[in-house]
């Protein structure tokens, strides 16, 4: 089983040091992540979605080694990357690459095209300059670019465009994971869509593994075969897509999914049904749940520990973090 | 409020144009847009970057670019027509009969003054009170916009408050004067999904208890349907399909809008029906220099394409069983047979 998957992460926790001490004498830290576990398999897509600072990216940046880990392990293609040091660390980040939210900031406007994407090939060495040469011709057709636009500037091409070079870029040092981070949320409607297809089709084609973080659920729904729902750091809710769309059971799930507008007419969101309360403190530690304060089907006892994920009855793998749900869910 | 309604709408945007002067020529960014607004009604601009939905906006609070000009029709908001309105009468308007909020509540408040401070601002402007009494106001607009706490916040600068809270206060600002038309330019592009399902929520209230237009701008049709009871289509500075949001949403005329519709990936709970690949609309919107060309701008991108539409700019016409609802295509889908 564990030789299939290609992302093995277990009880990841990052945080981040803030000013101050606490009471003990010690620093306070912002726990940003807690202990959360999660995997994908090899060819498949893990979406992790949530507010803004629910911690999401951060779990993947930890993934990537790019913020420290507190604790935890990352399991990558069956070895310990969370545990590799200096040279064997530099080795292994090809075997970790990102797509951007942003296409304008996250490439070097004084390269040309071919050379963002060379760049990754010349810190993975071992390549000739002919062969350099050979897979960015490939990448630039498989993206959809054309072989006289690898001379240009990054200005010199459309939002589109330069998001499909930063995917170039991502799949040149033929990653086991690429993180995709919000990836379309900075481009036009339009397309959002031809970048979703060109993802989807390279990952057919490819046999691509995508973590993919995303506060579109919509885009989540249509590009995940997993789906985690983070809030404050914390795994609410993770299933696979069948199982999470027929019958979402958290109810911060419920709220997310009820304040996406829909094109029917008259149908109108509810995300008010969400309680105003404050949002819990995550420089100390969480004595219940995190969402209580702002659930609407909060009750005496969801304050008192913390809901860890269960499986919910019935399914093999449908998991949620909630003392309520049985009861909601008979009602 | 009891407003006494005439005949005339609201507003009446009749063959606008507006010209840009570049150093490439002039070039046409938008090219004869027509519609009205009645009071308390809401429309939605729907459309990519670069159509012209935030430059129509513009044009009707006087706030073009220096490059930018009005070149031909009018904007007549209760008869009196905008085009010719001096700079003082335009800037007694802004603010006061028309407001606007934007895409970021985060650039768009003054950082250096309270979130009350800015407030009273626009209360002492154009109402004339004195600072106590604009004070007094200025809670009430928070409470009104449903900020917890009001009293403690009103002092507050904008870095202290959340960007649904921030937005908030933009609105609390644009509602202050009572404004007869509201212009919400892509207001929750920023926020969280839950966040603005709360900020549609709150437009449609005050809205309603003001009798306050909505014109919301925006590229999402969950957002149009949630909002909107018009809407207008534009493409490359012109106006493409234009109608009820019912008939527009329910059976898309033009190949632009039913693209748009279908892009986007909606939620659905058969998850069994979902396909591999999302209809795309190919291609990008042209530059600025290839619109008011008389032709169909959208003719390159189109599935629909055929021989004649490079040949003329199509003209909008009724689409038969709908009431108002028109389009400019030269080969738009029926409204027969078109649903689903």
């Amino acid at each position: 089983m564990s030789a299939q998957l290609a992302l093995d992460v277990r009880n990841l926790s990052v945080s981040f040091p803030m000013r101050g001490r606490d009471a003990d004498g010690r620093r306070r830290r912002l726990l940003a992540v807690d202990d959360v576990s999660f995997s994908v398999a090899r060819g498949k897509t893990l979406g992790i979605v949530g507010e803004s600072g629910s911690g999401k990216t951060t779990a993947a940046m930890a993934v990537a080694r790019l913020v420290p880990k507190m604790a935890g392990s990352i399991i990558i293609d069956g070895t310990d990357f969370g545990a590799l040091d200096t040279e064997a660390l530099r080795r292994a980040r090809q075997r970790v690459q990102i797509i951007f939210q942003d296409p304008y900031s996250s490439l070097n406007p004084r390269l040309r095209a071919a050379d963002i994407v060379r760049e990754p090939l010349i810190y993975a060495g071992a390549t000739s300059r002919t062969e350099q040469d050979r897979i960015i011709d490939e990448l630039f057709e498989a993206v959809g670019l054309r072989p006289e636009q690898k001379a240009l500037f990054p200005h010199q091409f459309s939002g589109g465009q330069r998001q499909r070079i930063g995917i170039a870029r991502a799949l040149s040092t033929r990653p086991s994971l690429i993180i995709c981070d919000e990836p379309v949320s900075a481009l036009d409607v339009a397309v959002q869509a031809q970048i979703l297809n060109l993802l989807k089709s390279l990952q057919a084609q490819f046999g691509l593994t995508y973590l993919f973080i995303s506060h579109d659920l919509g885009v989540v729904q249509h590009m995940c075969d997993d789906i985690a729902v983070m809030y404050m750091g914390q795994f609410m809710e993770y299933a696979n897509r069948e199982s999470f769309f027929a019958a979402p059971r958290h109810p911060y799930s419920e709220a997310l999914l009820d304040a996406v507008p829909t094109i029917e007419v008259g149908a109108q969101a509810t995300g008010g049904k969400l309680v105003d309360g404050a949002i819990p403190d995550l420089t100390k530690p969480q004595t219940g749940c995190r969402f209580a304060s702002r659930c609407p089907h909060v009750a005496a006892g969801c304050e008192d520990s913390v809901p860890l994920l269960d499986v919910w009855p019935g399914t093999s793998d449908h998991q949620l973090a909630c003392y309520r749900a049985a009861e909601f869910a008979a009602s | 409020m009891a407003k006494t309604r005439t005949d005339a709408p609201l507003l009446d945007v009749r063959n606008l144009s507006v010209q840009f002067t570049t150093r490439a020529g002039t070039v046409t960014v938008l090219d004869d847009i027509s519609f009205t607004l009645e009071r308390g009604e809401r429309i939605s601009f729907v459309g990519e970057s670069g159509c012209g939905k935030s430059m129509t906006a513009l044009a009707l609070m006087g706030l073009l670019p220096a490059m930018g000009r009005v070149s031909g029709g009018q904007i007549l908001f209760k008869g009196e027509d905008l085009t010719q309105a001096s700079a003082a009468r335009l800037r007694r308007l802004r603010g006061n009969e028309v407001s606007m909020i934007f895409q970021e509540p985060m650039t768009s408040l003054n950082p250096v003054f309270t979130i009350g401070q800015q407030i009273v601002e626009v209360l002492r402007l154009h109402r004339g009170i004195d600072n106590a009494s604009a004070r007094r106001r200025a809670l009430e607009l928070l409470e009104a916009v449903r900020i917890p706490n009001a009293s403690a916040r009103i002092d507050d600068y904008p870095h202290q408050l959340s960007g649904g809270q921030r937005q908030r206060v933009m609105i609390a600002i644009a509602l202050a004067c009572e404004p007869e038309i509201l212009i919400a330019d892509e207001p929750t592009t920023a926020l969280d999904v839950t966040v603005q399902a709360e900020i549609f929520a709150l437009l449609r209230d005050l809205g309603t208890k003001l009798d306050t237009a909505i014109i919301l701008i925006t590229h999402d049709m969950g957002a149009v349907a949630q909002m909107s009871e018009r809407m207008l289509v534009m493409y490359a500075g012109r106006r493409v399909e234009e109608g009820r949001v019912a008939d527009v949403v329910g059976a898309p005329a033009h190949p632009y809008t039913r693209g748009l519709i279908a892009c986007v990936p909606h939620i659905t709970s058969n998850v069994a029906a979902i396909t591999e690949q999302l209809p795309e609309i190919d291609g990008i919107v042209p530059p600025i220099t290839r619109f008011g060309r008389d032709e169909c701008l959208f003719a390159p991108r189109c599935i629909r394409v055929a021989d004649g539409c490079l040949a003329a700019k199509p003209q909008q016409v009724e689409m038969a069983g709908h009431d108002a609802h028109s389009v400019a295509c030269w080969h738009p889908f029926a409204s027969e047979g078109a649903k689903g």
